[in-house]
């Protein structure tokens, strides 16, 4: 168990002529992240945010250009992977393909000359947590997707490590195996108590999983918080867009009077909009948020935000309909009730409750009238 | 492997037998005719001497070549030669292998360099090396034993059958540093980070891992190369000519010798028939081997 610290860490590849431009050259800039002792961290963003470069560099199998990383205080940024005592389970679960499960759980005991009874018996112990007894004969080849990803997880817990990295190690299963793995991967971390980092592009996988979440894009931290707060008060529009399925929408809002609106909707005005909305001098437009669970089918109603549009596609998913609606130019979706009395091409409107929007700033896409315990557990995003 | 004709129904087969006859005819003319007359000759007595007292002979060149010395000095420097060429080709191939599975510039100049020495012609070879590498007097060894103050080894005659696996070693090398190169690079990352990871240093890791993924591809380089080393013979004859004495006969140039110095074609082909048999010691492991990777790969 242990404390990682990672302090204004960068990695910076030195751009190469034919390879890819220089845009990519930092991969990571300026992380700053201390962990909890035991804590269960998801990084998250999409492909090519730098997330796995900053995991690798937790393993040591990168070296940070900048900045400074701490195990339990001490700086590894010299310590050789063999030597931090981390474990990871990797996408392509990279089990030796030469060795029975068995020995692919052994073997990073064995290299350190761990007495052959303890061995046998910690394969064991790992082996009955993860339902594998059965397989520890069999060469990986033998074995299916699901085996082969507890077997890595095996060889992980074996160890009984410092630290586990795990990058997006179900990503190579079926979406029905890779929601049982989900929890079992968390009852694990509950049970065992390491401090993991988990690497994924799934906002479901960072949401259900993580007890923090590292939002990241184009190698920089976006927002680290809950995943409640992340949902609750993204710092800025690409968070609110990347949690939440389906994802927020977004209107271009004026500011008129009393209230905000443009073509083809509207929202009055509380104090706390009023507020957000002069936050660092009045503006006259701002980006209206507004999730597609708090849009709701109803009959006029006073104070409520409205917007209309033609409904273009409707989507049954069972206990609940999703339904695209053009307003303006933009396209909202709208979760509704399961059975509803429209079809494509009717005019649809639907009403918000103004406290439950989001307000963005129209040029840098920070959230305006953000609450200041938020704002103070989110990290360099606003600075 | 879907659709092999095999598959179909029996009433749609394709008439596969009649489609493989005229390869197997030709391998049949191309490898039996010449084994048969082969085994034919070995039973006579035929001298090119004396081309007309020609007639059977039984056993007598089997006798005359199994207690001919130079018989079995060949056939002991002929397994000499292939284990120490095995060996340092083996060893030598990989090392380079492991140095150019890792970036460093001019790498792409250095592996053409390294793998040069494959293109040149077996007898070429032979002559680079007699002339411009291993003469006492202008070669470059002897030019840098000078310069450093010592005398000059007469490599052909001090030192003959070290002196042929040089060359073929030198020629052999690049031929296992491609096979070997090519298996590292199908070598997953991934699983070379885990190890590190899980503990392992350099040696482990190439012990636990790098070996025993090059494990197939070692056993086809070492299969490979035993069947050609066995049949080395134009270095020799560019170099030695078998000799000092009998120092470099390998049994390749026992058989041409008795061909065409004692003119004994009975004598010859009883020697060949000997090569074949050695021959075919070495190939049944490669077979069996090519064929168990056969059956593992449609297991799979």
């Amino acid at each position: 168990m242990a404390i990682v610290e990672l302090k204004n860490v960068a990695k910076r590849y030195d751009s190469m002529p034919g390879k890819k431009g220089a845009e990519h050259a930092n991969a990571v800039e300026d992380f700053n992240l201390t962990t909890k002792d035991g804590e269960f961290v998801v990084l998250v963003g999409p492909s090519g945010c730098g997330k796995s470069t900053t995991m690798r560099m937790i393993a040591g199998l990168e070296h940070n250009t900048a900045g400074e990383i701490r195990i339990n205080g001490q700086d590894v940024s010299s310590v050789e992977p063999r030597d931090r005592d981390i474990a990871m389970v990797f996408q392509s679960y990279a089990l030796y393909p030469h060795m029975s499960v068995y020995h692919n759980m052994a073997f990073a005991l064995e290299l350190k000359k761990t007495p052959k009874e303890e061995v046998k018996q910690r394969v064991q112990e790992a082996a009955r947590i993860l339902d594998i007894e059965h397989l520890l004969d069999r060469k990986p080849r033998a074995l299916s997707g699901g085996q082969r990803q507890r077997v890595a997880l095996g060889r992980a817990l074996v160890r009984q490590p410092q630290v586990f990295l795990m990058d997006e190690p179900l990503s190579n299963l079926d979406a029905r195996l890779r929601v049982g793995m989900r929890a079992e991967i968390t009852r694990l971390h509950r049970r065992l108590g390491v401090t993991t980092f988990y690497v994924t592009h799934d906002q479901t996988e960072a949401m259900t999983m993580g007890q923090r979440i590292v939002v990241m894009r184009d190698g920089r931290i976006q927002q680290v918080d809950t995943p409640y707060n992340l949902y609750e008060r993204p710092v800025n529009r690409f968070v609110a867009g990347f949690i939440g399925t389906p994802s927020m929408n977004f209107l271009q809002a004026d500011h008129h009077g009393d209230g905000l609106g443009g073509q083809g909707f509207s929202c009055p005005l509380g104090p706390r909009l009023q507020a957000a909305l002069g936050e660092g001098g009045q503006r006259s437009s701002c980006w209206l948020g507004i999730r597609p669970e708090h849009l709701h089918q109803v009959e006029e109603s006073s104070g409520r935000g409205r917007l209309e549009g033609v409904i273009e596609v409707i989507e049954p998913l069972g206990p609940v309909t999703m339904v695209q609606v053009r307003v303006g130019d933009t396209l909202v979706t709208a979760q509704l009730a399961a059975h509803l009395d429209v079809e494509i091409g009717d005019t649809l409107g639907l009403a918000f409750d103004p406290d439950q929007v989001h307000l963005f700033d129209i040029e840098s896409d920070q959230a305006l009238g953000l609450e200041p315990d938020s704002a103070a557990s989110s990290t360099q995003a606003t600075a | 492997m879907s659709a092999s004709p095999t598959d179909a129904s029996p009433g749609k087969r394709a008439p596969t037998k009649r489609l493989m006859a005229p390869s197997v005819l030709f391998l049949l003319v191309w490898m039996i005719v010449p084994l048969a007359m082969t085994l034919y000759y070995s039973f006579q007595d035929y001298n090119l001497m004396m081309p007309d007292m020609r007639g059977f002979a039984g056993g007598l060149s089997y006798e005359l070549l199994f207690t001919d010395p130079v018989f079995w000095d060949a056939l002991l420097n002929t397994l000499l030669l292939v284990a120490t060429c095995l060996l340092v080709t083996v060893v030598a191939g990989l090392a380079l292998a492991l140095l150019f599975n890792r970036t460093f510039v001019g790498r792409g100049i250095a592996r053409t360099l390294a793998i040069s020495p494959f293109f040149v012609m077996p007898v070429v070879t032979g002559l680079i090396w007699k002339y411009m590498l291993l003469d006492p007097v202008y070669g470059l060894f002897s030019w840098v034993m000078r310069s450093i103050g010592l005398e000059p080894v007469q490599w052909l005659s001090s030192y003959p059958l070290l002196s042929v696996v040089m060359m073929i070693s030198w020629e052999w090398t690049p031929f296992a540093l491609l096979i070997l190169l090519t298996g590292l690079q199908s070598l997953p990352e991934d699983q070379l980070e885990a190890v590190r990871l899980d503990g392992a240093n350099r040696w482990q890791e190439f012990r636990h891992i790098v070996l025993p993924h090059l494990g197939q591809v070692l056993y086809v380089v070492i299969m490979l190369e035993s069947i050609f080393f066995l049949t080395s013979f134009a270095e020799i004859y560019a170099t030695t000519s078998g000799g000092p004495g009998t120092a470099t006969t390998n049994l390749p140039y026992y058989i041409y010798l008795s061909a065409f110095f004692q003119y004994d074609i009975g004598l010859s082909s009883a020697a060949a028939i000997g090569a074949v048999v050695l021959a075919n010691i070495f190939a049944i492991f490669l077979i069996r081997f090519v064929a168990g990777n056969l059956n593992a790969g449609s297991q799979r």
